[in-house]
């Protein structure tokens, strides 16, 4: 609920951070190198398309940031991401709701 | 260089293939965008741009027919992969709708906003993006010319031929022979490159010739990831490898390819049975003629736009620029590539760039399910680009994990440095 809410914030307050279509594409850019175009994974490499819900996915990559779950690269990664920024990946990947 | 009114007509006179369909224009934020470089930068920029904007008509200029990748070559030197597994073609990108033209760019005129290929055809732009890699600096080493490199290989450039000429001499080499390895200073393409290198010549001289060595004479006194490469070099390949830094003489100032003898800084000769030369790069003829290098060498960019900070209308990506901390990395150029589309995009239709953030996963492989990494996640800083604070860094090393918590590490980067090479091989080939 907080990040349904914290997206409608963000989508519609006309941030000049977040204001355009073209930052989902961008941001998912740093996931597709690994995790292939659409997020499928592949070579051991976790599916992420579709494999959580939004909440899943953020409590996820909370965890990566935070140490508390086991990782290769995505602790390193997941602090690179702002809250927004995690948020908006959430609601590109999750599974529909 | 002012276009000739004749060159102008030869030009409206393109072949429909070259020339831009003007219908394009009627769209919102249209436009036509070329891409010169069909590498990292290059092919990415061509299929994100492709997938995300349809209203952009894309035209990507590649000289080669194929592109072998970098990333890899070093597996084929271990014998571990052969070379059409990392050669790759342009045919899918086209099926895609990019206009892929198979010729090399003779001259950039940014006044005229024209691209002039060796055949003679013009090939009129909105929008540039150039991402043409390194030129090697023949002659940097004296005695290191192109001449040369057909006897001591470098193996550093997107071709078959140096990476599989120094196979071939690695598979000749006799037991008991010495490899030597000549490493530049920084900035180069791929830091970590010339240590998995390293790890991987080690790997198969000690399976198919395990009383040779491997010395490693670097002009520099650190490199990337060093105590990871060196922690599994001491634990793989106990005896092969000597790496020596500059403040041990490692810095090569001449080489004499005929005697395959190479000589240092304070005059030690050495010979190898194999010797490869990693010379110093600067940013590939095309960047620099065009106007975009600086005295360094290397192309100085806007860091929120990418675009070239000496000539207008141009972005320029991937290696040929300074962009450091972000290393020149395959995935640093991809990383480029949509960002400068997406700013492309906008400019066009005439909305305000979006914000940056470029990203960077480089995995090492250092031996048999032996894999490293070192991740970045930047921005635009208040001068050139800026690690986000408390991000990135480099696997943890032997001692910060338990024995079994190690191997899977080890094991699990290792599985995924072939998935990361397979999803972004697939993005810009597939």
């Amino acid at each position: 609920m907080r990040i349904r809410l914290a997206l409608c914030l963000l989508l519609f307050s006309g941030g000049p951070a977040f204001a355009q279509a073209t930052d989902v594409p961008l941001l998912i850019g740093g996931c597709q190198g690994c995790h292939g175009v659409t997020g499928q994974g592949g070579h051991g490499i976790p599916s992420i398309k579709g494999t959580h819900s939004r909440d899943e996915f953020v409590a996820l990559m909370r965890a990566f940031s935070a140490n508390e779950k086991p990782a290769t690269v995505m602790g390193r990664i997941s602090r690179g991401y702002t809250p927004e920024q995690i948020a908006l990946l959430a609601a590109h990947y999750a599974r529909p709701q | 260089m002012a276009l000739s009114r004749r060159a102008f007509l030869a030009a409206a006179a393109l072949p429909a293939t070259l020339a831009a369909p003007r219908l394009a224009h009627a769209q919102a934020g249209a436009g036509r965008v070329v891409i010169i470089g069909g590498g990292f930068g290059g092919a990415s920029a061509a299929r994100f741009a492709r997938d995300n904007f349809p209203a952009l008509d894309i035209t990507l200029i590649e000289r080669s027919r194929t592109f072998t990748t970098c990333p890899y070559g070093n597996l084929v030197l271990a014998g571990k992969r052969d070379m059409n597994s990392i050669t790759f073609g342009y045919e899918k990108l086209a099926a895609r709708g990019v206009r892929v033209v198979h010729q090399s760019v003779v001259a950039v005129d940014a006044a005229a906003k024209q691209v002039r290929l060796a055949d003679g055809a013009q090939v009129p732009y909105d929008r540039l993006i150039m991402s043409p890699g390194i030129d090697l600096r023949w002659g940097a080493i004296e005695g290191y010319d192109e001449a040369a490199s057909e006897r001591m290989p470098h193996g550093w450039v997107p071709s078959l031929q140096p990476i599989s000429l120094l196979r071939r001499q690695l598979e000749a080499m006799p037991d008991g022979g010495r490899f030597v390895m000549v490493i530049p200073d920084n900035p180069f393409r791929c830091p970590p490159g010339p240590y998995e290198r390293i790890s991987m010549v080690a790997d198969y001289l000690k399976r198919a010739k395990p009383r040779s060595k491997l010395i490693a004479l670097d002009a520099k006194n650190g490199f990337s990831k060093q105590p990871l490469f060196q922690d599994a070099w001491a634990e793989l390949y106990p005896g092969i490898i000597e790496w020596r830094g500059a403040s041990n003489d490692g810095r090569v100032t001449r080489v004499n390819a005929a005697a395959l003898e190479v000589e240092t800084e304070f005059g030690e000769k050495l010979k190898g049975d194999v010797v490869n030369v990693i010379p110093p790069q600067m940013a590939a003829k095309i960047a620099r003629d065009a106007g975009l290098a600086n005295q360094s060498g290397w192309c100085p960019i806007k860091p929120a736009t990418l675009e070239s900070a000496q000539v207008e209308g141009i972005h320029v990506l991937g290696d040929a620029t300074i962009a450091a901390p972000m290393p020149k990395s395959g995935f640093v150029a991809s990383s480029h590539a949509k960002h400068a589309v997406a700013c492309i995009a906008a400019s066009l239709a005439g909305r305000a760039p979006p914000s940056a953030t470029f990203f960077n996963t480089c995995y090492s492989h250092v031996g048999a399910d032996y894999g490293i990494s070192i991740v970045g996640v930047f921005r635009p800083g208040p001068t050139g680009f800026a690690e986000v604070e408390g991000s990135g860094g480099v696997s943890p090393r032997n001692a910060a994990l338990t024995a079994e918590r190690r191997q899977e590490h080890r094991r699990l980067e290792a599985l995924y440095a072939d998935g990361w090479y397979d999803s972004i091989t697939d993005e810009m080939f597939g």
